[in-house]
Parts: C-alpha cells; sequence; structure tokens
C-alpha cells in the first residue's frame, strides 16, 4: 500500500486558478427546473468568508450521476449536465449556483436516499475540507427516512442541512463554528 | 466493473486512512483556524453512490500550454525554471488516469497575483501563478514552472511560508477530492510554518516535499523536482471481470 499524501489548506489566493469561467452554473438559465442555490459562509465569529470555495456534486433531475459507476441504464443522462459546480465566495461571504433538484439516488440497503446535493468546502484556515449536504425543504417525508440524515441524532443539527425556500430561490447558509453551527461529515 | 462497485446500492467505499495523517481542523499556531474550524464532532458518514461518484473533466477544459506557466505571456517569467513531475497514485498504488490536477502559487519574488497580497515584492508581468493538466494513462503528470520565492504573512511576528506550490487533485470520487501544497526540499523555514507542520506525522509531512530529480533536469535549461501524489485507495480490490 502507499502511503497516502496529506491535506493542506487551500490559503487564500486559489482565485489565481480556480474556479473556471461558468462553474457555478449548471444548467443555462433557461432550463426548465433550473434553481438559484445561494447562500452565505461565515466564520465562528459571525464575520463572512470571502476566501472560499464551494463545490457541489448532484445527480441529475432524474437521479443519476455523470460517472462510469452510475450505470443504471434505467435512468437516464442528461446531456451536458456534469453535476458539478464551483463557486468562490465574494467580499460579502456570499456564493450562488444555478442548478436543477436531483432526483433521488441508490443508498444503503437499496433504498433510495433523499435528495441531496454533496457539498466542500475550502477555505483559509481550514486545513481539511469541510463536508455536508444540501437537502430540500419540500421534501419532509423522504427526509425523514433518509440514511445520512438519520445518523444526525440532535434535531437542530439535522436542520442545518436543510435549504430553506427564499424568494424563489433555495438559501443555504454555511456557518462554519459557533452559533447554528453546519453539521459537517467524516466522509 | 462499475456494476461490481455498485450492485443493488451496494456500494464498495474508500479507505480513509488519511484521517489518520490529515492535520486537525483546529491548529492554534495557525491562526486563522481559530475561529474556522468547527467545534460540534464531525459525524462519521458511510459512503453511497454519491461519494463514490464525482466530477469527471475532460480534456476539453486543459489548453496546450496550461502546464507551462512559463509560457502564458510574451516573454518568459523572472526566476529559476523548474520542471515538476511525478504520478498520481492511489492508496494501493495504482495509477490514478485522466484525472485533473490545478496548480497556483507565487512568482519568484514571494508574491502572488492577487489583489489580497500586499507583500512590497514586485510582480512579474511575465508570471500568473496558475497552471493545470490531466494525469496521463500512467498517472503521470508533469508542469514547466518557476521556483515560488518565500513571502512573510501576517499570522504572528516574523512568520515566513516556506516556499510551496498549491495543488488540487480529484481523483476518481468525491471520497477522494484533496488539496494540499508542495514544498521544496531542505527549506529553513519548515521550523516555524504553522501550516506545514500542522501534519502531525514527521513522515507524512515529508510526503508533502518534492525531491530534486537529477533525471529530469535538462541541461542547460531547467531543474527537475519529483513529486509523487497518493490518494485514497478503494476499501477492496474490484473483481476484474
Amino acid at each position: 500500500m502507499a502511503a497516502l499524501t496529506p491535506s493542506q489548506t487551500i490559503g487564500p489566493f486559489l482565485h489565481i486558478e480556480v474556479p473556471y469561467e461558468g462553474e457555478a452554473r449548471l444548467v443555462e438559465p433557461n432550463h426548465p427546473g433550473a434553481i438559484r442555490l445561494l447562500g452565505m459562509v461565515t466564520d465562528g465569529e459571525g464575520e463572512p468568508v470571502d476566501d472560499a470555495l464551494v463545490e457541489i456534486w448532484q445527480a441529475n433531475a432524474a437521479g443519476r450521476y455523470a460517472h462510469p459507476e452510475d450505470d443504471r441504464e434505467d435512468v437516464p443522462l442528461e446531456d451536458g449536465f456534469t453535476g458539478f459546480g464551483r463557486c468562490a465566495t465574494d467580499s460579502e461571504g456570499r456564493f450562488e449556483f444555478l442548478t436543477v433538484k436531483p432526483g433521488p439516488v441508490p443508498g444503503p440497503g437499496d433504498r433510495p436516499q433523499a435528495p441531496h446535493i454533496d457539498v466542500s468546502v475550502f477555505a483559509r484556515g481550514l486545513l481539511n475540507r469541510l463536508v455536508t449536504r444540501i437537502y430540500f425543504p419540500d421534501e419532509s417525508e423522504a427526509n425523514a427516512e433518509d440514511a445520512v440524515l438519520s445518523l444526525i441524532e440532535d434535531e437542530a443539527a439535522r436542520q442545518t442541512l436543510i435549504a430553506q425556500l427564499e424568494d424563489g430561490a433555495l438559501r443555504f447558509d454555511i456557518r462554519l463554528q459557533g452559533d447554528g453551527e453546519t453539521t459537517f461529515f467524516v466522509i | 466493473m462499475a456494476s461490481e462497485l455498485t450492485r443493488n446500492g451496494r456500494v464498495i467505499g474508500y479507505r480513509r486512512d488519511d484521517l489518520e495523517i490529515n492535520p486537525p481542523y483546529l491548529y492554534p499556531d495557525y491562526v486563522s483556524t481559530q475561529t474556522r474550524a468547527p467545534k460540534r464532532p464531525l459525524v462519521p458518514m458511510p459512503h453511497t453512490l454519491s461519494e463514490v461518484t464525482g466530477p469527471v473533466y475532460g480534456h476539453e477544459r486543459i489548453g496546450d500550454l496550461d502546464h507551462d506557466l512559463t509560457r502564458h505571456h510574451d516573454d518568459e517569467p523572472i526566476g529559476e525554471r523548474i520542471i515538476v513531475h511525478g504520478r498520481l497514485l492511489d492508496g494501493d498504488g495504482r495509477p490514478v488516469r485522466n484525472s485533473l490536477i490545478e496548480i497556483w502559487q507565487a512568482n519568484a519574488g514571494g508574491r502572488y497575483r492577487h489583489h489580497g497580497d500586499q507583500h512590497p515584492s514586485p510582480l512579474d508581468p511575465n508570471f500568473s501563478g496558475g497552471g493545470r493538466t490531466m494525469t496521463d494513462d500512467d498517472g503521470h503528470y508533469e508542469f514547466i514552472t518557476i521556483k515560488p520565492g518565500a513571502y512573510p504573512w501576517q499570522n504572528n511576528p516574523n512568520a515566513w511560508r516556506s516556499r510551496h506550490i498549491h495543488f488540487s487533485l480529484f481523483g476518481p470520487a468525491f471520497a477522494t477530492r484533496l488539496v494540499t501544497q508542495m514544498f521544496f526540499p531542505g527549506d529553513p523555514l519548515f521550523f516555524q510554518d504553522p501550516i506545514f507542520n500542522s501534519v502531525r506525522d514527521p513522515k507524512a509531512r515529508e510526503r508533502m516535499i518534492c525531491s530534486y530529480d537529477h533525471g529530469r533536469t535538462v541541461e542547460e535549461w531547467a531543474l527537475g523536482y519529483r513529486y509523487d501524489i497518493v490518494l485514497r485507495g478503494r476499501e477492496a480490490t474490484p473483481m476484474e471481470d
């Protein structure tokens, strides 16, 4: 076995290389079902984190990942939809994606997972990435059954992973530390 | 092979042995961690289809000169020209093929081309400091660049960052994503660099340091450095059909 390379912080100057133009837009604005997914990253003092990189990874609207290991041919792929997005936060800590709500995908025991989006957060001061998930406010039944959400015992902590509908957009704030701290996973 | 890995919703995950060598979230000597490290325990989660899949970049996002940071402008940058090359491997030593690698760095004077960098060292009009490439079928990659300078930062009095190049790796899955930094051998600044020292295992720290590679050094042109990067391996080796 080969010994692994450790993680280091992304630092404050990631913008020299990433993200690329257009990476926050997973679909075109006229795509049926296009939704704005937006939020703010804040630190333990409630200050906006203006040098974070937020990455999202998700299935398409039908619930299929654009990846060779998702070979369920009965679920359609969608031309041009990669399922991956990146957005650097702005001077007020805000990020915004244009995407679609993913369909359900299989989970442990072959039971479907509630629709969700995997999220990575990188920033100065984060020596490792932080991983969380975005769930949807109109899926309370599926959310209640979801194997990953159910790992979180505390109800308030679980609620930090449910996005809120706000002015037609989905809002998902990421609080790195302190009051209302977002629940993060070890994956 | 894919169906072997995900059949009937049963997913073969990735090994998490990096958790033993990765830095802690809270490392007080690196001051920025104090307000950014989560205080609540992280929740361990099984890998599902969502984590064993991940972004697939194609070659269409890569230009012919993207790996050569010395040729992004009309003239050549100032500094010591270097070739940084190596292999991207998984935890079982197998090549990670056709995988995106991104880098960014300071110029030879230790200055980033970034509005947030106010270090009073000159910008180089011929150096932007960002590059990208894809690994080949053997997991090999190569960049041509200049050796970045050391630079001061505000973490503590007279603090200087060791010379480094930022690396961003994807690997095959969401679970294999890695962002790290590559350091240079024999840097006298290691002892006081809390980012470097946040990796507590000395052997793991050494794996962030490239090695001088005389075999890749090109006569009268550039010094060679070798840097292999190892991402997580799979929990069980899938059966080949």
